[in-house]
Protein backbone atom coordinates (compact mmCIF):
# COMPACT_ATOMS: atom_id res chain seq x y z
CA UNK A 1 0.00 0.00 0.00
CA UNK A 2 1.35 3.40 -0.99
CA UNK A 3 0.39 6.23 1.36
CA UNK A 4 1.14 9.80 0.33
CA UNK A 5 0.81 12.86 2.55
CA UNK A 6 0.24 16.02 0.50
CA UNK A 7 1.14 19.42 1.91
CA UNK A 8 3.70 22.18 1.66
CA UNK A 9 5.21 21.26 4.99
CA UNK A 10 3.28 22.97 7.74
CA UNK A 11 2.61 21.48 11.17
CA UNK A 12 -0.71 19.99 10.10
CA UNK A 13 0.88 17.98 7.30
CA UNK A 14 3.39 16.50 9.72
CA UNK A 15 0.56 15.66 12.11
CA UNK A 16 -1.41 13.89 9.38
CA UNK A 17 1.71 11.91 8.52
CA UNK A 18 2.14 10.89 12.13
CA UNK A 19 -1.51 9.87 12.52
CA UNK A 20 -1.50 7.93 9.23
CA UNK A 21 1.67 6.15 10.24
CA UNK A 22 0.21 5.17 13.61
CA UNK A 23 -3.04 4.01 12.04
CA UNK A 24 -1.33 1.91 9.36
CA UNK A 25 0.99 0.34 11.91
CA UNK A 26 -1.84 -0.51 14.28
CA UNK A 27 -3.57 -2.35 11.41
CA UNK A 28 -0.36 -4.21 10.59
CA UNK A 29 -0.47 -3.03 6.98
CA UNK A 30 2.35 -3.46 4.51
CA UNK A 31 2.80 0.18 3.53
CA UNK A 32 5.17 2.84 2.37
CA UNK A 33 4.62 6.42 3.50
CA UNK A 34 5.96 9.42 1.63
CA UNK A 35 5.46 13.19 1.60
CA UNK A 36 4.55 15.26 -1.47
CA UNK A 37 5.58 18.85 -0.83
CA UNK A 38 5.82 20.62 -4.21
CA UNK A 39 2.71 22.61 -5.18
CA UNK A 40 2.60 21.38 -8.83
CA UNK A 41 2.80 17.77 -7.61
CA UNK A 42 0.00 18.40 -5.13
CA UNK A 43 -2.21 19.98 -7.82
CA UNK A 44 -1.39 17.17 -10.26
CA UNK A 45 -3.13 14.82 -7.84
CA UNK A 46 -6.25 16.97 -8.01
CA UNK A 47 -5.86 18.36 -4.52
CA UNK A 48 -6.20 22.02 -3.57
CA UNK A 49 -6.65 21.95 0.17
CA UNK A 50 -3.91 20.47 2.23
CA UNK A 51 -3.08 18.42 4.21
CA UNK A 52 -4.39 15.58 2.08
CA UNK A 53 -4.09 11.82 2.09
CA UNK A 54 -3.65 9.76 -1.07
CA UNK A 55 -3.72 5.96 -0.93
CA UNK A 56 -2.53 4.05 -3.99
CA UNK A 57 -3.22 7.07 -6.17
CA UNK A 58 -6.72 7.74 -4.84
CA UNK A 59 -7.41 10.92 -2.85
CA UNK A 60 -8.94 9.76 0.43
CA UNK A 61 -9.26 13.01 2.32
CA UNK A 62 -8.23 16.62 2.07
CA UNK A 63 -8.15 19.71 4.22
CA UNK A 64 -8.20 18.26 7.70
CA UNK A 65 -6.44 15.93 10.10
CA UNK A 66 -8.69 13.15 11.43
CA UNK A 67 -8.06 11.11 14.54
CA UNK A 68 -5.95 7.96 14.38
CA UNK A 69 -9.10 5.93 14.94
CA UNK A 70 -10.97 7.24 11.92
CA UNK A 71 -7.85 7.08 9.78
CA UNK A 72 -7.58 3.40 10.62
CA UNK A 73 -11.18 2.92 9.49
CA UNK A 74 -10.39 4.75 6.28
CA UNK A 75 -7.29 2.69 5.56
CA UNK A 76 -9.07 -0.57 6.29
CA UNK A 77 -12.03 0.10 4.02
CA UNK B 1 -13.06 -7.04 38.19
CA UNK B 2 -11.45 -7.96 34.91
CA UNK B 3 -14.24 -6.09 33.16
CA UNK B 4 -13.40 -2.89 34.98
CA UNK B 5 -9.75 -3.19 34.07
CA UNK B 6 -10.65 -3.81 30.46
CA UNK B 7 -12.73 -0.71 30.50
CA UNK B 8 -9.93 1.41 31.81
CA UNK B 9 -7.37 0.29 29.27
CA UNK B 10 -9.82 0.82 26.48
CA UNK B 11 -10.40 4.45 27.28
CA UNK B 12 -6.93 5.53 28.22
CA UNK B 13 -5.49 5.74 24.72
CA UNK B 14 -6.61 6.41 21.18
CA UNK B 15 -7.32 2.77 20.43
CA UNK B 16 -8.13 2.30 16.77
CA UNK B 17 -10.01 -0.91 17.35
CA UNK B 18 -12.45 0.24 20.07
CA UNK B 19 -15.79 -0.51 18.42
CA UNK B 20 -18.39 1.58 20.27
CA UNK B 21 -17.16 4.50 22.36
CA UNK B 22 -19.04 4.80 25.62
CA UNK B 23 -21.50 7.51 26.54
CA UNK B 24 -18.82 9.70 28.09
CA UNK B 25 -16.52 9.52 25.10
CA UNK B 26 -19.38 10.13 22.71
CA UNK B 27 -19.98 13.58 24.16
CA UNK B 28 -21.54 12.94 27.56
CA UNK B 29 -18.61 14.73 29.18
CA UNK B 30 -19.97 17.98 27.72
CA UNK B 31 -22.93 17.78 30.13
CA UNK B 32 -20.48 18.06 33.00
CA UNK B 33 -17.86 20.31 31.40
CA UNK B 34 -20.18 23.08 30.21
CA UNK B 35 -21.80 23.95 33.57
CA UNK B 36 -18.36 23.77 35.18
CA UNK B 37 -17.08 26.18 32.56
CA UNK B 38 -19.84 28.71 33.26
CA UNK B 39 -19.42 28.43 37.03
CA UNK B 40 -15.68 29.02 36.77
CA UNK B 41 -16.14 31.89 34.31
CA UNK B 42 -18.33 33.74 36.77
CA UNK B 43 -15.98 33.56 39.75
CA UNK B 44 -12.94 34.75 37.78
CA UNK B 45 -13.28 38.44 38.53
CA UNK B 46 -13.62 38.16 42.34
CA UNK B 47 -10.73 35.67 42.31
CA UNK B 48 -8.50 38.06 40.34
CA UNK B 49 -9.37 40.97 42.62
CA UNK B 50 -8.67 38.84 45.66
CA UNK B 51 -5.30 37.81 44.23
CA UNK B 52 -4.22 41.34 43.34
CA UNK B 53 -5.64 43.35 46.23
CA UNK B 54 -5.87 40.93 49.15
CA UNK B 55 -3.22 38.29 48.57
CA UNK B 56 -0.60 40.57 47.00
CA UNK B 57 -1.81 43.60 48.97
CA UNK B 58 -1.76 46.02 46.04
CA UNK B 59 -3.88 49.15 46.20
CA UNK B 60 -6.82 49.04 43.76
CA UNK B 61 -6.11 52.62 42.70
CA UNK B 62 -2.41 52.01 42.05
CA UNK B 63 -1.06 51.48 38.54
CA UNK B 64 0.59 48.17 39.38
CA UNK B 65 -2.53 47.02 41.19
CA UNK B 66 -4.86 47.68 38.28
CA UNK B 67 -2.39 46.18 35.78
CA UNK B 68 -2.04 42.99 37.84
CA UNK B 69 -5.78 42.68 38.39
CA UNK B 70 -6.37 43.18 34.65
CA UNK B 71 -3.90 40.43 33.80
CA UNK B 72 -5.10 37.99 36.46
CA UNK B 73 -8.70 38.43 35.33
CA UNK B 74 -8.15 38.66 31.60
CA UNK B 75 -5.65 35.85 31.02
CA UNK B 76 -7.82 32.97 32.31
CA UNK B 77 -10.97 34.65 30.98
CA UNK B 78 -9.73 34.98 27.41
CA UNK B 79 -8.21 31.48 27.40
CA UNK B 80 -11.47 29.97 28.66
CA UNK B 81 -13.51 31.94 26.17
CA UNK B 82 -11.14 30.92 23.40
CA UNK B 83 -11.45 27.24 24.28
CA UNK B 84 -15.25 27.35 24.21
CA UNK B 85 -15.35 29.39 21.00
CA UNK B 86 -12.90 27.11 19.19
CA UNK B 87 -14.88 24.05 20.28
CA UNK B 88 -18.07 25.45 18.79
CA UNK B 89 -16.52 26.88 15.64
CA UNK B 90 -14.48 23.78 14.81
CA UNK B 91 -17.54 21.62 15.32
CA UNK B 92 -19.53 23.71 12.83
CA UNK B 93 -16.60 23.74 10.42
CA UNK B 94 -16.64 19.95 10.14
CA UNK B 95 -19.70 20.54 7.94
CA UNK B 96 -17.90 22.91 5.54
CA UNK B 97 -14.96 22.23 3.23
CA UNK B 98 -13.00 24.31 0.72
CA UNK B 99 -14.11 21.96 -2.07
CA UNK B 100 -17.76 22.54 -1.35
CA UNK B 101 -17.18 26.30 -1.15
CA UNK B 102 -15.31 26.23 -4.45
CA UNK B 103 -18.13 24.40 -6.20
CA UNK B 104 -20.65 26.89 -4.85
CA UNK B 105 -18.60 29.85 -6.07
CA UNK B 106 -17.61 28.45 -9.47
CA UNK B 107 -18.97 30.54 -12.32
CA UNK B 108 -20.62 33.07 -10.04
CA UNK B 109 -19.66 36.39 -11.53
CA UNK B 110 -20.92 39.72 -10.30
CA UNK B 111 -21.87 41.20 -6.98
CA UNK B 112 -23.47 38.03 -5.58
CA UNK B 113 -20.31 36.09 -6.20
CA UNK B 114 -18.22 38.60 -4.26
CA UNK B 115 -20.73 38.73 -1.43
CA UNK B 116 -21.03 34.96 -1.13
CA UNK B 117 -17.25 34.53 -1.29
CA UNK B 118 -16.75 37.07 1.51
CA UNK B 119 -19.20 35.25 3.76
CA UNK B 120 -17.78 31.80 2.98
CA UNK B 121 -14.30 33.17 3.60
CA UNK B 122 -15.17 33.58 7.28
CA UNK B 123 -16.22 30.04 7.97
CA UNK B 124 -14.48 27.82 5.44
CA UNK B 125 -11.67 26.12 7.30
CA UNK B 126 -8.35 26.03 5.54
CA UNK B 127 -4.75 25.88 6.63
CA UNK B 128 -2.97 29.13 5.79
CA UNK B 129 -0.16 27.13 4.20
CA UNK B 130 -2.52 25.84 1.52
CA UNK B 131 -3.38 29.34 0.25
CA UNK B 132 -1.55 28.86 -3.07
CA UNK B 133 -3.02 25.48 -4.09
CA UNK B 134 -6.41 26.79 -2.95
CA UNK B 135 -6.05 29.92 -5.06
CA UNK B 136 -5.14 27.88 -8.14
CA UNK B 137 -7.90 25.37 -7.46
CA UNK B 138 -10.49 28.15 -7.28
CA UNK B 139 -9.33 29.98 -10.40
CA UNK B 140 -8.92 26.85 -12.49
CA UNK B 141 -12.37 25.52 -11.74
CA UNK B 142 -13.92 28.77 -12.88
CA UNK B 143 -14.32 30.88 -9.78
CA UNK B 144 -13.85 34.44 -11.14
CA UNK B 145 -10.61 36.12 -10.07
CA UNK B 146 -12.35 38.91 -8.17
CA UNK B 147 -14.56 36.42 -6.33
CA UNK B 148 -11.49 34.40 -5.38
CA UNK B 149 -9.92 37.54 -3.95
CA UNK B 150 -13.01 38.34 -1.90
CA UNK B 151 -12.61 34.89 -0.37
CA UNK B 152 -8.88 35.28 0.23
CA UNK B 153 -9.23 38.69 1.87
CA UNK B 154 -12.15 37.80 4.08
CA UNK B 155 -10.62 34.56 5.34
CA UNK B 156 -7.84 36.09 7.46
CA UNK B 157 -9.52 39.44 8.04
CA UNK B 158 -12.77 38.23 9.56
CA UNK B 159 -11.45 35.52 11.81
CA UNK B 160 -14.27 33.34 13.07
CA UNK B 161 -12.60 32.81 16.42
CA UNK B 162 -11.91 36.52 16.88
CA UNK B 163 -15.52 37.23 15.96
CA UNK B 164 -16.92 35.17 18.80
CA UNK B 165 -14.24 36.37 21.22
CA UNK B 166 -15.38 39.92 20.52
CA UNK B 167 -18.95 38.83 21.05
CA UNK B 168 -18.04 37.42 24.47
CA UNK B 169 -15.88 40.35 25.55
CA UNK B 170 -17.64 43.40 24.09
CA UNK B 171 -21.12 42.31 23.12
CA UNK B 172 -22.88 41.90 19.80
CA UNK B 173 -22.55 45.47 18.53
CA UNK B 174 -18.75 45.44 18.29
CA UNK B 175 -18.78 41.88 16.97
CA UNK B 176 -21.25 42.86 14.26
CA UNK B 177 -19.24 45.94 13.32
CA UNK B 178 -16.09 43.83 13.08
CA UNK B 179 -17.73 41.23 10.84
CA UNK B 180 -19.63 43.79 8.78
CA UNK B 181 -16.68 46.03 8.02
CA UNK B 182 -14.38 43.09 7.32
CA UNK B 183 -16.93 41.68 4.87
CA UNK B 184 -17.27 45.09 3.26
CA UNK B 185 -13.53 45.40 2.68
CA UNK B 186 -13.30 41.85 1.29
CA UNK B 187 -16.29 42.46 -0.94
CA UNK B 188 -14.95 45.77 -2.26
CA UNK B 189 -11.38 44.54 -2.78
CA UNK B 190 -12.58 41.52 -4.77
CA UNK B 191 -15.09 43.58 -6.73
CA UNK B 192 -12.47 46.15 -7.74
CA UNK B 193 -9.95 43.47 -8.75
CA UNK B 194 -12.67 41.76 -10.79
CA UNK B 195 -13.58 45.02 -12.54
CA UNK B 196 -9.94 45.72 -13.39
CA UNK B 197 -9.78 42.43 -15.35
CA UNK B 198 -6.39 41.41 -14.06
CA UNK B 199 -6.43 37.78 -15.23
CA UNK B 200 -3.34 38.34 -17.39
CA UNK B 201 -1.39 39.32 -14.30
CA UNK B 202 -1.45 35.81 -12.93
CA UNK B 203 1.82 33.93 -13.24
CA UNK B 204 1.72 31.83 -16.41
CA UNK B 205 2.07 28.47 -14.69
CA UNK B 206 -1.21 29.01 -12.83
CA UNK B 207 -3.23 28.47 -15.99
CA UNK B 208 -0.87 25.96 -17.60
CA UNK B 209 -0.41 23.51 -14.79
CA UNK B 210 -2.15 20.17 -14.87
CA UNK B 211 -5.12 20.30 -12.50
CA UNK B 212 -8.27 18.24 -12.47
CA UNK B 213 -10.08 18.38 -9.14
CA UNK B 214 -10.59 14.98 -7.62
CA UNK B 215 -13.74 14.52 -5.65
CA UNK B 216 -13.35 12.82 -2.34
CA UNK B 217 -16.24 10.74 -1.21
CA UNK B 218 -15.68 10.97 2.50
CA UNK B 219 -18.00 9.02 4.69
CA UNK B 220 -20.38 11.16 6.73
CA UNK B 221 -19.01 11.83 10.17
CA UNK B 222 -20.82 10.90 13.34
CA UNK B 223 -21.53 13.37 16.13
CA UNK B 224 -18.75 11.97 18.29
CA UNK B 225 -16.31 12.07 15.38
CA UNK B 226 -17.09 15.76 14.84
CA UNK B 227 -16.75 16.39 18.55
CA UNK B 228 -13.38 14.62 18.59
CA UNK B 229 -12.24 16.89 15.76
CA UNK B 230 -13.48 19.91 17.70
CA UNK B 231 -11.55 18.85 20.80
CA UNK B 232 -8.47 18.35 18.63
CA UNK B 233 -9.05 21.85 17.28
CA UNK B 234 -9.16 23.30 20.81
CA UNK B 235 -5.93 21.53 21.71
CA UNK B 236 -4.30 22.63 18.49
CA UNK B 237 -5.38 26.28 18.44
CA UNK B 238 -5.17 27.04 22.15
CA UNK B 239 -1.79 25.32 22.20
CA UNK B 240 -0.58 27.48 19.34
CA UNK B 241 -2.18 30.76 20.30
CA UNK B 242 -1.56 31.03 24.03
CA UNK B 243 1.88 32.68 23.83
CA UNK B 244 0.43 35.38 21.54
CA UNK B 245 -2.52 35.66 23.83
CA UNK B 246 -0.48 36.07 27.01
CA UNK B 247 1.81 38.57 25.27
CA UNK B 248 -1.25 40.46 24.06
CA UNK B 249 -2.81 40.45 27.51
CA UNK B 250 0.48 41.57 29.09
CA UNK B 251 0.68 44.50 26.66
CA UNK B 252 -3.00 45.14 27.34
CA UNK B 253 -2.42 45.07 31.11
CA UNK B 254 0.47 47.51 30.77
CA UNK B 255 -1.67 49.88 28.71
CA UNK B 256 -4.50 49.46 31.21
CA UNK B 257 -2.32 50.28 34.20
CA UNK B 258 0.26 52.71 32.90
CA UNK B 259 -0.70 54.42 29.65
CA UNK B 260 -1.91 57.93 30.42
CA UNK B 261 -5.46 58.32 29.23
CA UNK B 262 -5.06 61.85 27.95
CA UNK B 263 -2.08 60.93 25.78
CA UNK B 264 -3.78 57.80 24.40
CA UNK B 265 -6.94 59.69 23.56
CA UNK B 266 -4.77 62.29 21.88
CA UNK B 267 -2.85 59.78 19.75
CA UNK B 268 -5.58 57.28 18.98
CA UNK B 269 -8.66 59.42 19.46
CA UNK B 270 -10.76 60.51 16.54
CA UNK B 271 -9.53 64.08 16.59
CA UNK B 272 -6.19 63.12 15.09
CA UNK B 273 -6.64 62.55 11.34
CA UNK B 274 -3.32 60.73 11.04
CA UNK B 275 -4.16 58.13 13.68
CA UNK B 276 -5.85 55.79 11.18
CA UNK B 277 -2.96 55.57 8.67
CA UNK B 278 -0.55 55.34 11.58
CA UNK B 279 -2.49 52.42 13.04
CA UNK B 280 -2.32 50.64 9.67
CA UNK B 281 1.38 51.37 9.34
CA UNK B 282 2.08 49.92 12.78
CA UNK B 283 -0.24 46.99 12.17
CA UNK B 284 1.16 45.68 8.87
CA UNK B 285 4.61 44.49 10.05
CA UNK B 286 3.06 43.09 13.23
CA UNK B 287 1.96 39.61 12.47
CA UNK B 288 -0.20 37.98 15.04
CA UNK B 289 -3.15 35.76 15.33
CA UNK B 290 -6.39 37.72 15.57
CA UNK B 291 -6.94 36.26 19.03
CA UNK B 292 -3.68 37.83 20.24
CA UNK B 293 -4.71 41.31 19.10
CA UNK B 294 -7.98 41.33 20.97
CA UNK B 295 -6.62 41.93 24.51
CA UNK B 296 -4.69 44.91 23.13
CA UNK B 297 -7.82 46.16 21.42
CA UNK B 298 -9.69 45.80 24.68
CA UNK B 299 -7.17 47.92 26.59
CA UNK B 300 -6.92 50.56 23.85
CA UNK B 301 -10.69 51.01 23.70
CA UNK B 302 -10.78 51.31 27.48
CA UNK B 303 -8.27 54.14 27.29
CA UNK B 304 -10.32 56.21 24.91
CA UNK B 305 -8.93 55.13 21.53
CA UNK B 306 -11.41 55.67 18.72
CA UNK B 307 -13.21 52.59 17.43
CA UNK B 308 -12.34 53.22 13.77
CA UNK B 309 -8.65 53.52 14.56
CA UNK B 310 -8.67 50.33 16.59
CA UNK B 311 -10.57 48.45 13.87
CA UNK B 312 -8.05 49.61 11.27
CA UNK B 313 -5.19 48.46 13.48
CA UNK B 314 -6.74 45.05 13.97
CA UNK B 315 -7.49 44.55 10.28
CA UNK B 316 -3.98 45.59 9.26
CA UNK B 317 -2.45 43.10 11.69
CA UNK B 318 -4.54 40.18 10.46
CA UNK B 319 -5.22 40.83 6.76
CA UNK B 320 -1.96 42.25 5.49
CA UNK B 321 1.17 40.38 6.34
CA UNK B 322 4.57 40.04 4.78
CA UNK B 323 4.76 36.22 4.82
CA UNK B 324 1.39 35.94 3.09
CA UNK B 325 2.38 38.45 0.43
CA UNK B 326 5.57 36.53 -0.30
CA UNK B 327 3.58 33.32 -0.68
CA UNK B 328 1.07 34.97 -3.01
CA UNK B 329 3.91 36.30 -5.15
CA UNK B 330 4.27 32.73 -6.44
CA UNK B 331 0.98 33.04 -8.30
CA UNK B 332 0.55 36.79 -8.83
CA UNK B 333 2.68 39.07 -10.96
CA UNK B 334 3.99 42.20 -9.21
CA UNK B 335 1.29 44.47 -10.56
CA UNK B 336 -1.53 42.30 -9.22
CA UNK B 337 0.24 42.06 -5.86
CA UNK B 338 0.49 45.85 -5.80
CA UNK B 339 -3.21 46.23 -6.65
CA UNK B 340 -4.13 43.68 -3.98
CA UNK B 341 -2.18 45.51 -1.26
CA UNK B 342 -3.42 48.92 -2.37
CA UNK B 343 -7.06 47.93 -2.53
CA UNK B 344 -7.04 46.19 0.85
CA UNK B 345 -5.17 49.07 2.50
CA UNK B 346 -7.59 51.58 1.00
CA UNK B 347 -10.50 49.53 2.30
CA UNK B 348 -9.06 49.42 5.81
CA UNK B 349 -8.43 53.18 5.82
CA UNK B 350 -11.97 53.77 4.63
CA UNK B 351 -13.39 51.65 7.46
CA UNK B 352 -11.23 53.49 9.99
CA UNK B 353 -12.29 56.96 8.88
CA UNK B 354 -15.91 55.95 8.44
CA UNK B 355 -16.24 54.66 12.00
CA UNK B 356 -14.36 57.55 13.50
CA UNK B 357 -16.76 59.86 11.66
CA UNK B 358 -20.02 58.19 12.68
CA UNK B 359 -19.35 56.89 16.19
Amino acid sequence: MKIEILGTGCAKCALLGKHADEAARSLGLDYELSYVKEIPDILARGVMSTPALVVDGVVKLQGHVPTVRSLAQLLRG
Amino acid sequence: MSDARNDMTCCSGDQPASPEPGFWRRGGWLLLALPLWFALYHVLEPCADWLAYTRLGLAPASRLGSAVAFFAYDAPKVVMLLALVVLGVTFVQTFISPDRTRDILAGRAGIWGNLLASVFGIFTPFCSCSAVPLFIGFVRVGVPLGVTFSFLVSAPMVNEVALFLLLGLFGWKIALIYAGTGLAVAFLAGWVIGKLRMEKHLEDWVMQIDFKPSTVAEAGKSFSERLDLAVDGVRDIVGKVWPYLLAGIAVGAFIHGYAPEALMAHIMGKAAWWSVPLAVLIGVPLYSNAAGVIPIVQALLGKGAALGTVLAFMMAVTALSLPETIILRKVLKPRLIAVFITVVTAGILLVGYLFNAIM
